[in-house]
C-alpha cells in the first residue's frame, strides 16, 4: 500500500484534477480513493494494475462530487473547461504521464516563491503530508498548511494554468522544476540544521521525481543530468558518515562501500547528458560526480579535469557556490597556498558571508600549511554559521586536533605551560 | 477568460528628471502596446503623481481625517494601470510583460468577481 502510495499517488492526483478542475476537491477524492483501497484490498486481491484502479474510483467519486457541486454556487475559479468532466479521455499511459507534467509544472510555476514551488510539489506531486512536509524543513505544520493553503489559493485565483507550458517556455519552466528537485535534493544530502546529516525521505522524494522527469522528457539532457547527479552523488551516502554518524570527507570514505549500481547507471545517463552542447549546468555538476565516482581513490583524482568541469559549470551557471566548489578544486590540484588565493577573491561575496563551507574550506587549507592561528579563527568562523549538528560535531574535532599539535610541539620546543 | 489588473509601479522622481524626448518615446512605447494588445484591453489610465493625492481615513473615534498626499510613502509609487482579460495567469504575465515601465515594474493582480 506504501509503494503504492509511493508510485502512483502523483498519476492519480494529476488525472482527477482534469476531473475537479479544483485541487482541493481532488485531493479529497485520492485520499477517499486509497482509504477505499486500504480495505478492498484486504478483502480481495490486490488488482494487477493498482494506479488504474485507484485511478478509476478517484475519477468516478470526482465526476460524482463534480456533478452535485456544478448545480451549487462554486467558489473556486475552475483549472480546466466544465465541458471536459462529462466526457473524461479513455486512460492511455501516454496521457497519464502528460497529466503528471501538468502536475508538476503547476506546482513548480515561477509566480509561486521557491519555497512553495518545493513544498506542492512534495504535497501534490510525491503525496507527503503537510506534516511530514513541515518536518523536512523545519518548519511547524500550521504554519506549513498555510503556506501551501495560501497557494492553493493562488493558483486558483490569479488562475495559474494547469497545462505543459508553451514551447518557447518550455526551456526556462523546466529549469525552474529541475531547480526544486534539486533544492529537495540538497536539502536532503546536506541537511541545512538538525541533528542529521542526510535526511534520506527527501533525498529518495527527489530521485523519485527526477526519474519521473526523465520518463516524461526523455529526450531533454538537463533532466538526464540532473537524475545522473542524483544518483551519483547519493552513491556515496552510506560512506558519508562513520560508525558513530561522525562525518567522513570524500577522502576519507571508503570508495568500496560506495553503491556501484547508482554509479553504474549515473555514469551511463551522464555520458548521454554531455553529448548535447553547451552542455547543461546539471550535466557538468553530474559529470564532475562522475568523475570522483570513476576515481579508485582520494589521491588518483583528477583535480585539474575536475577545476576545468568547474570552469566551464562556473561559464553556464555563474553562481558564487560554484565559484567556491572551484576554488576548493583549485587548492586540491594546485596546493593549499592556490587554493587560498582562489578563495581570497570570494570572502567579499556577499552572497557567502554566512555560508558555513567557505570558512570551513579556508580553515581546511590553513590547517595543512600548519598556519594553526589562522586555522581555528577560520573553523570557529565556520562554526558560527553552521547549524548542522553532524557537520558542527566535526569542525569542533577539527578544532581540537589543532590544539593537540599545537601541544605537541609546543612540548618538541621545551615550552611549559 | 479572466480580468486583471497590471499596476505599474515606478519611481516618481526619474519621472521628474525625465526630459521630453524620453517622455514621448515611453508615450509611443504605451501606443504601441494598446496597438498591440488591443484585443485584450479592457481600459488603462496615467495618473498624476503622488504630489497630488489626498487621502481620507477615518481614526479610532470614527472622525474623517483628510491628508495630504499618498496613503503609503514608497519610493515606487502606483503611477498607472492596465485592465487586461487574458485565459489564465500565462496570458496575462505575457501582455503585462510588454507593458512599458522602464523607471519600475509592473504588478499583475487578478480581479474579483462576486456572483
Amino acid at each position: 500500500m506504501a509503494d503504492a502510495h509511493r508510485r502512483e499517488w502523483a498519476r492519480v492526483l494529476a488525472t482527477t484534477i482534469d476531473v475537479t478542475g479544483d485541487i482541493d476537491l481532488a485531493e479529497e477524492c485520492v485520499q477517499d480513493a486509497y482509504s477505499r483501497a486500504l480495505t478492498s484490498w484486504r478483502e480481495t486481491e490486490i488488482p494487477a494494475n493498482p494506479g488504474a484502479w485507484l485511478t478509476t474510483v478517484a475519477r468516478r467519486r470526482a465526476i460524482d462530487l463534480v456533478r452535485r457541486r456544478s448545480t451549487q454556487e462554486r467558489l473556486l475559479a475552475t483549472l480546466i473547461d466544465q465541458n471536459d468532466i462529462d466526457s473524461p479521455s479513455e486512460e492511455t499511459d501516454q496521457g497519464l504521464g502528460d497529466d503528471r507534467l501538468r502536475l508538476i509544472f503547476t506546482c513548480c510555476h515561477p509566480a509561486l516563491s521557491i519555497e512553495t514551488q518545493v513544498a506542492l510539489t512534495l504535497k501534490l506531486v510525491c503525496g507527503l503530508t503537510t506534516s511530514e512536509i513541515g518536518r523536512a524543513f523545519l518548519v511547524s505544520e500550521p504554519t506549513m498548511a498555510a503556506r501551501i493553503t495560501r497557494a492553493k489559493k493562488k493558483i486558483a485565483t490569479s488562475r495559474i494554468p494547469y497545462r505543459v507550458p508553451t514551447p518557447e517556455d518550455l526551456p526556462a519552466r523546466i529549469d525552474a522544476v529541475l531547480l526544486v528537485v534539486h533544492l529537495v535534493f540538497t536539502t536532503g544530502h546536506a541537511a541545512p540544521s538538525g541533528s542529521d546529516l542526510v535526511r534520506g525521505d527527501l533525498v529518495e522524494r527527489s530521485l523519485q521525481l527526477a526519474r519521473m522527469l526523465r520518463l516524461l522528457l526523455p529526450d531533454r539532457s538537463d533532466v538526464t543530468g540532473l537524475l545522473a547527479l542524483i544518483l551519483l552523488t547519493d552513491a556515496r551516502r552510506r560512506t558519508r558518515t562513520g560508525p558513530e554518524g561522525d562525518l567522513l570527507l570524500l577522502s576519507q570514505q571508503d570508495r568500496s562501500q560506495w553503491d556501484h549500481s547508482a554509479i553504474e547507471e549515473g555514469t551511463v545517463l551522464v555520458r548521454g547528458a554531455l553529448s548535447e552542447r553547451p552542455a547543461s549546468r546539471f550535466a557538468l555538476m553530474a559529470a564532475i560526480a562522475a568523475l570522483h565516482a570513476a576515481s579508485p581513490s582520494w589521491e588518483t583524482t583528477d583535480w585539474n579535469e575536475i577545476v576545468a568541469l568547474y570552469d566551464l559549470l562556473l561559464a553556464a551557471w555563474p553562481s558564487p557556490v560554484v565559484a567556491l566548489n572551484r576554488a576548493a578544486a583549485v587548492g586540491f590540484a594546485q596546493g593549499p597556498q592556490a587554493g587560498l588565493v582562489a578563495l581570497e577573491v570570494l570572502s567579499r561575496e556577499p552572497l557567502l558571508s554566512n555560508y558555513s563551507y567557505l570558512a570551513s574550506t579556508r580553515a581546511h587549507f590553513l590547517d595543512v600549511l600548519e598556519r594553526n592561528v589562522e586555522a581555528r579563527a577560520a573553523y570557529e568562523e565556520a562554526l558560527e554559521h553552521c547549524e548542522n549538528e553532524v557537520e558542527r560535531a566535526f569542525l569542533r574535532q577539527r578544532v581540537e586536533n589543532l590544539d593537540a599539535r599545537e601541544a605537541s610541539e609546543d612540548v618538541n620546543r621545551g615550552v611549559i605551560r | 477568460m479572466s480580468e486583471y489588473l497590471v499596476l505599474i509601479y515606478e519611481r516618481e522622481s526619474d519621472w521628474e528628471n525625465a526630459d521630453e524626448e524620453v517622455v514621448g518615446k515611453i508615450m509611443d512605447q504605451h501606443n504601441e502596446f494598446g496597438a498591440k494588445n488591443g484585443a485584450a484591453l479592457r481600459g488603462g489610465n496615467a495618473l498624476h503623481p503622488t504630489s497630488s493625492a489626498t487621502s481620507l481615513r477615518r481614526d479610532s473615534s470614527g472622525e474623517l481625517l483628510v491628508t495630504d498626499g499618498a496613503f503609503a510613502e514608497t519610493k515606487e509609487a502606483l503611477g498607472g494601470y492596465y485592465v487586461i482579460e487574458a485565459a489564465d495567469l500565462d496570458e496575462a504575465l505575457s501582455i503585462a510583460a510588454q507593458v512599458p515601465a522602464q523607471f519600475g515594474g509592473v504588478e499583475v493582480r487578478p480581479i474579483r468577481v462576486f456572483d
